[in-house]
């Protein structure tokens, strides 16, 4: 009892109980997130570069700090992801608790439909985070499997050519740029950096950001369908 | 019967003495005292929060969600204070000295000294608190001018000075409500006043969500619950400010001090139609540049103001005042408003308005600079009446504002009824006949935090702390009269609104005890008075039950008291035979004849005061409903100035 | 102006333990210079003509200073209108036939009372959990000893216009009190007299905030877009910044 009570009042935990002390663990996860969205994005887009670069790329991810780098990353980034679902869960909970009768006649003055709907695309992205990992990383096709050990540039072609699969990707990949495109914005005010001087270059910046994920993203499955690109 | 405690010695002195010569009360002691505050405003909020600093243990009562809205939020235009920060001469004695001078010699010279003495300390502990006052570029506070004086003085916040100084008294008051020195009871109304042996010891209220009717006993009582200019039912306060607290302690034995005094203000929005429920004061600063005229022929007053050509527009006020000009003071100027349109030549769709033109100004200045100074204003004005005050003048007309008059109360703020205290504008004691503007915050504040925390002291020393309870047959006995009363009202189930008798008493009162009065309207009023409130107790219908939320209740709970109050209002107007300050007797003004006139010391229309047979305060002991009620007087001495004409030409 | 016909959507509920409900009022004849608070007045007075219970608002001062009157008019606070309450909302900003849905203000943490009246003394107990700058009365030293850049008391004062409505909140997806607290922090957080109780006042009044159970801030912006003294949300922003930072100074102090 104690040793919980004491875990409770301990500063993290006070700080992630806390509504703004929680909001700023989502905009600091948020930022992973985002910063390994630009990363990732980049690296994706040397498929263009064509076979050598793009397998060039996957191989120094795999090999990077002796192998190590990789699982560094992913724990880094699978904390991040845990701490900014749980947490954003939670909040949602709260919120819409706070809220617990609607008005009659609901109007929205100025909250974007991108800032309503952050719960649905943030797991719309989840599942497909999931989705894609075993898609892609964990391959749990042995067709793709077998493709991807030796290249992942053809496993990454021979996968976007189901139509299903790319479907979803475009779909979440839509979710993904409107969750951006107010996430990115919110980082600066829950982190206290925006003011009324700073917002719209900061709100233009969001969506340009969202614009550009979306775009880069697309971008492959797109070739790959309707350009038939890699085939 | 009516004993001012005034110190003796020099009027420099006597509050230092005062205090010195006062009984205190250990620390420790303090802490078995409870004292009762009725009102959250400046006056009770600050009178709370310093009293439980002390050690006190307080109760806080406001009809209001928070305290934080009691109605002094809305003073705009700022707060005097003796600082001389401007180098411009002023002093403690210049700010007495304009402050009665202001309230045309009828105030109590020692309450107005030591106003002035302690405003220099409220500007310091509300700067301490965090309120915003205007600053100028070097850090330092910045200070405005305001009418009736030619210093500069006035310390304001913007357009929110009232707003700015409240919070800051409900942070420290929420402070010790956290601290628990101070209970607050928001939502919860005063219906009576609660004496045992002669001494206030409690109150009676009502729960104004649950309809529950309980008692409050205390060592002392203090009320501080804003003026009544609602009885006029058009008024500039809030639509829940009242006369009932104060009335009811009136019924219990407290004198009532010069209710005749109001104070009309001349810059409000005009009334638009039947429907109005309060009127908007426009800020005095506006007669810095607008200039006040009405047409000079009553058939222009349809045509549009600008076809008016300058030739036949009459400037009136700078006309008649030409040293002041616009910038006469508050009762004079509303009275010559009124002049004019009873003449015929008021001007908008009811004829009870006159013209606040900025065109001149705004060719001097510019638009900009207009727009810079009066910004805020003409933007509330354009909201409530959707015209454009750059394209058109806007329309003004005097409304009532302020309330004088008040509970009697000595130099300690304590009643005639013992262990009752009355601070802010619920008393009668600091403006005499007209105040200044700038100086109600200043004294709600002064009385507050730095007079009854010194001065309640001496009665307190005198009682057994807790030595009644509500357990005390008295408690029962004027909870019962109260719930009957209640009962009594809902079950009259007639057929008339309250508000109809509201509008009613208020439209009579402005005819005939408004900007001016004479005998006959007065009689007139007395007479019809009466039958209104007679009525009322037949066919007023409150629907619902007390057992809920219920604003008809509520109301017509403080619409029957201001029917009984109106009675006294008038018989006061009527009884003082003088002109003085908000007081306008149309009877006793100067003439062409006058010799004063003719020595220039004033205009004929002025006011004319009476210092022979009036110069007292009049204070009115209850005889009953509908009984006249029986005058004291409280002469009123000048040692530190002299009563001379209060002349602004 | 010719008079308005309008139709009323009123939420109608005796007490908190009563079941509420949207009922119909015609409001017939209505001139377009009343106000909406008279405009309701006036309804009220033909309701209980007929022998009804009149629709129960909170309102008093009704010149948009006081924060007491708190309804909301098709679905936002204070009415469509930007930078006024609804007792300065004026029925020129009607037409004729219009229906007007008139709710109150939503949240948890403000118990409904009767009809379109709610409790909002959460918003009292987190002032009184810091939102003050604790010196004794008759303490203080004299106003000019202490200056104050003038941008820094224009920023306090800017942030302490709030007239605590709490349109905010009701205004809010979430029910956040966020910009009524980030207000009232930011008044004395600016000032130098507040300075030295900021890391408790911020950790205090957050804390009493989460406490009461309201909401998250979303970042949406819908309080400032309703407030009726425009309180910007960048007192938001500051409030996250001295929160992080009180929190850190707690942590290793
Ligand atoms: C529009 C306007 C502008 C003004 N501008 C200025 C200005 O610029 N400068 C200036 O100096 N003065 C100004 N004044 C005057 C000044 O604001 C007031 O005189 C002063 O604030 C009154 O303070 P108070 O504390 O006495 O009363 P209030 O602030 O009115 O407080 C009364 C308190 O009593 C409570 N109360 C009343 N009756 C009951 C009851 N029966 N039961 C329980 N509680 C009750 C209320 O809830 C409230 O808390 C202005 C007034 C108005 C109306
Ligand atoms: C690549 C993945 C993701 C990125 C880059 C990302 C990014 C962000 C960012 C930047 C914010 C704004 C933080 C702030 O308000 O300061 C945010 C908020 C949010 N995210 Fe994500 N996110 C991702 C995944 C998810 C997932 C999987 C969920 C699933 C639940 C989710 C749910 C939310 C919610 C609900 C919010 C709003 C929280 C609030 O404002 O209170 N996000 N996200
Ligand atoms: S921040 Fe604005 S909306 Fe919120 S309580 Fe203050 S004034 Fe009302
Ligand atoms: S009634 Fe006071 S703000 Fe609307």
């Amino acid at each position: 009892m104690s040793a919980l009570s004491c875990c409770i009042h301990s500063a993290p935990c006070r700080f992630w109980n806390s509504s703004i002390g929680k909001k700023i663990i989502v905009a600091l996860t948020g930022i992973v997130l985002v910063g390994f969205l630009a990363g990732h994005l980049i690296g994706n887009l040397l498929i263009f570069q064509g076979e050598h670069a793009f397998n060039d790329y996957a191989h120094f991810l795999q090999t990077m700090l002796h192998g190590y780098g990789v699982w560094i990353a992913r724990i880094f980034l699978l904390t991040s992801l845990v701490l900014h679902v749980t947490a954003t869960i939670q909040l949602t909970i709260a919120n819409r608790a706070a809220r617990n009768i609607e008005y009659q006649r609901p109007a929205t003055v100025t909250a974007s439909a991108s800032s309503r709907m952050m719960i649905w695309s943030g797991s719309t992205i989840l599942a497909f985070i999931v989705f894609h990992i075993f898609h892609y990383t964990v391959r749990v096709s042995p067709e793709l499997a077998e493709i991807g050990a030796e290249n992942p540039h053809a496993m990454v072609i021979a996968g976007f050519s189901n139509i299903l699969v790319s479907l979803f990707y475009l779909i979440a990949m839509t979710l993904l740029c409107s969750h951006l495109s107010h996430g990115v914005g919110s980082i600066f005010q829950t982190l206290g950096l925006r003011s009324h001087k700073t917002a719209l270059p900061i709100d233009l910046f969001s969506r340009a950001f969202a614009l550009f994920i979306w775009l880069g993203f697309i971008s492959i499955p797109i070739a790959i369908m309707v350009f038939g690109f890699g085939k | 019967m009516l004993k001012s405690n005034i110190p003796s010695g020099p009027i420099e002195q006597k509050w230092t003495k005062h205090k010195f010569d006062s009984k205190l009360i250990n620390p420790a002691n303090k802490r078995k005292f409870k004292i009762i505050v009725v009102g959250s405003g400046l006056a009770g909020g600050a009178a709370a929060a310093s009293l439980a600093e002390l050690g006190y243990q307080v109760d806080c009562f406001c009809y209001q969600d928070s305290p934080r809205r009691a109605h002094s939020i809305a003073a705009q235009g700022g707060i005097n204070a003796a600082k001389n920060y401007r180098n411009d001469g002023d002093s403690v004695q210049r700010l007495f000295y304009d402050t009665v001078k202001g309230g045309d010699f009828r105030s109590r010279e020692a309450n107005v000294y030591r106003l002035a003495e302690v405003s220099n300390a409220i500007i310091d502990q509300a700067t301490a608190q965090g309120v915003p006052f205007a600053r100028e570029y070097g850090g330092l506070l910045d200070n405005r001018s305001f009418g009736g004086a030619q210093v500069s003085r006035t310390f304001y916040a913007r357009g929110q000075t009232g707003q700015q100084l409240l919070i800051c008294v409900y942070q420290a008051l929420e402070k010790e409500i956290a601290k628990g020195g101070v209970t607050m009871h928001s939502r919860t109304e005063m219906l009576d006043l609660v004496t045992v042996d002669g001494h206030a010891k409690g109150i009676v209220v009502r729960n104004m969500v649950t309809g529950e009717i309980s008692s409050h006993a205390a060592d002392a009582v203090i009320l501080a619950t804003g003026g009544y200019g609602n009885a006029f039912y058009l008024s500039t306060n809030a639509m829940g400010c009242n006369v009932m607290a104060a009335f009811r302690a009136h019924k219990r034995g407290a004198c009532f001090a010069n209710p005749c005094y109001t104070q009309i203000h001349p810059t409000c929005i005009p009334v638009s139609g039947d429907y109005q429920s309060k009127l908007t004061l426009m800020s005095e600063s506006l007669r810095n540049d607008g200039r006040i005229w009405v047409p000079k022929s009553a058939e222009d007053c349809k045509n549009a103001a600008a076809s008016i050509a300058d030739a036949d527009r009459d400037y009136y006020l700078e006309r008649k005042y030409p040293s002041f000009g616009n910038l006469a003071p508050r009762d004079i100027a509303s009275r010559a408003a009124k002049e004019a349109c009873d003449d015929g030549r008021g001007v908008g769709p009811s004829g009870l308005g006159v013209y606040l033109d900025f065109r001149d100004a705004t060719k001097r200045l510019g638009e900009s600079t207009i727009r810079a100074r009066y910004g805020n204003l003409f933007q509330m004005y354009e909201k409530i009446t959707g015209e454009n005050p750059y394209e058109t003048p806007m329309r003004i007309y005097p409304a009532v504002h302020y309330t004088m008059g008040g509970l009697w109360v000595d130099y300690n703020l304590m009643s005639n009824v013992p262990g009752l205290h009355v601070l802010g504008e619920a008393n009668f004691s600091d403006h005499g006949a007209n105040r200044l503007g700038a100086s109600a915050l200043m004294q709600g504040l002064a009385d507050g935090y730095f007079v009854i925390p010194a001065t309640i002291a001496p009665y307190l020393a005198s009682q057994t702390p807790g030595s009644i309870t509500t357990e005390h047959q008295e408690f029962k006995k004027v909870e019962e009269e109260v719930r009957e009363r209640v009962g009594k009202m809902i079950n009259i189930n007639g057929k008339r609104t309250v508000d109809s008798f509201h509008r009613e008493l208020g439209h009579l009162l402005w005819d005939k005890c408004g900007m001016a009065r004479d005998a006959k309207g007065l009689k007139e009023a007395l007479a019809a008075i009466p039958g209104i409130r007679e009525e009322f107790w037949e066919n007023v219908r409150i629907p619902g039950s007390g057992e809920n939320v219920n604003a008809e209740l509520e109301k017509a709970g403080r619409v029957a008291d201001f029917l009984e109050f109106a009675e006294l209002l008038c018989h006061d107007a009527h009884d003082r035979k003088e002109s003085c300050g908000g007081h306008f007797r149309s009877e006793y003004q100067f003439t062409e004849k006058s010799p004063e006139v003719k020595a220039g010391k004033t205009q004929p229309g002025e006011a004319k005061r009476d210092d022979e047979n009036f110069s007292h305060v009049a204070a009115w002991e209850f005889k009953g409903v509908g009984k006249k009620p029986k005058l004291h007087k409280e002469s009123l001495k000048y040692t530190a100035v002299k009563q001379t004409i209060r002349s602004y030409a | 102006m010719a008079n308005l016909n309008l139709t009323l959507k009123v939420w109608r509920q005796l007490n908190a333990q009563d079941h509420g409900r949207i009922e119909t009022y015609d409001a017939k004849d209505i001139p377009t210079e009343a106000s909406f608070l008279e405009m309701l007045d006036i309804v009220n007075e033909r309701i209980v003509e007929d022998g009804g219970e009149p629709i129960h608002f909170d309102h008093d001062c009704r010149e948009g200073i006081c924060g007491m009157c708190s309804l909301t008019i098709d679905g936002v606070p204070h009415g469509q209108d930007r930078g006024v309450t609804v007792c300065q909302l004026h029925m020129r900003k009607f037409k004729s036939g219009d229906t007007i849905w008139i709710e109150p203000f939503r949240s948890k943490v403000f118990p409904l009372l009767r009809d379109l009246m709610v409790d909002r003394s959460a918003l009292d107990r987190i002032v009184a959990a810091g939102g003050y700058i604790d010196i004794r009365t008759g303490a203080a030293q004299d106003a000019n000893a202490l200056p104050i850049e003038k941008d820094k008391a224009e920023a306090a004062f800017e942030a302490a216009a709030c007239i605590g409505c709490a349109a905010c909140v009701a205004a809010c997806k979430n029910s956040s009190a966020m910009l009524f607290v980030s207000a009232k922090a930011a008044h004395l957080n600016y000032l130098p007299q507040g300075a030295p109780e900021k890391q408790k006042r911020t950790l205090a009044m957050v804390r009493q905030m989460d406490e009461e159970g309201f909401g998250n801030c979303t970042n949406q912006y819908e309080c400032e877009a309703v407030c009726p003294k425009e309180i910007s949300a960048d007192n938001i922003a500051k409030l996250n910044r001295d929160y992080a930072i009180a929190s850190f100074k707690e942590a290793v102090s």
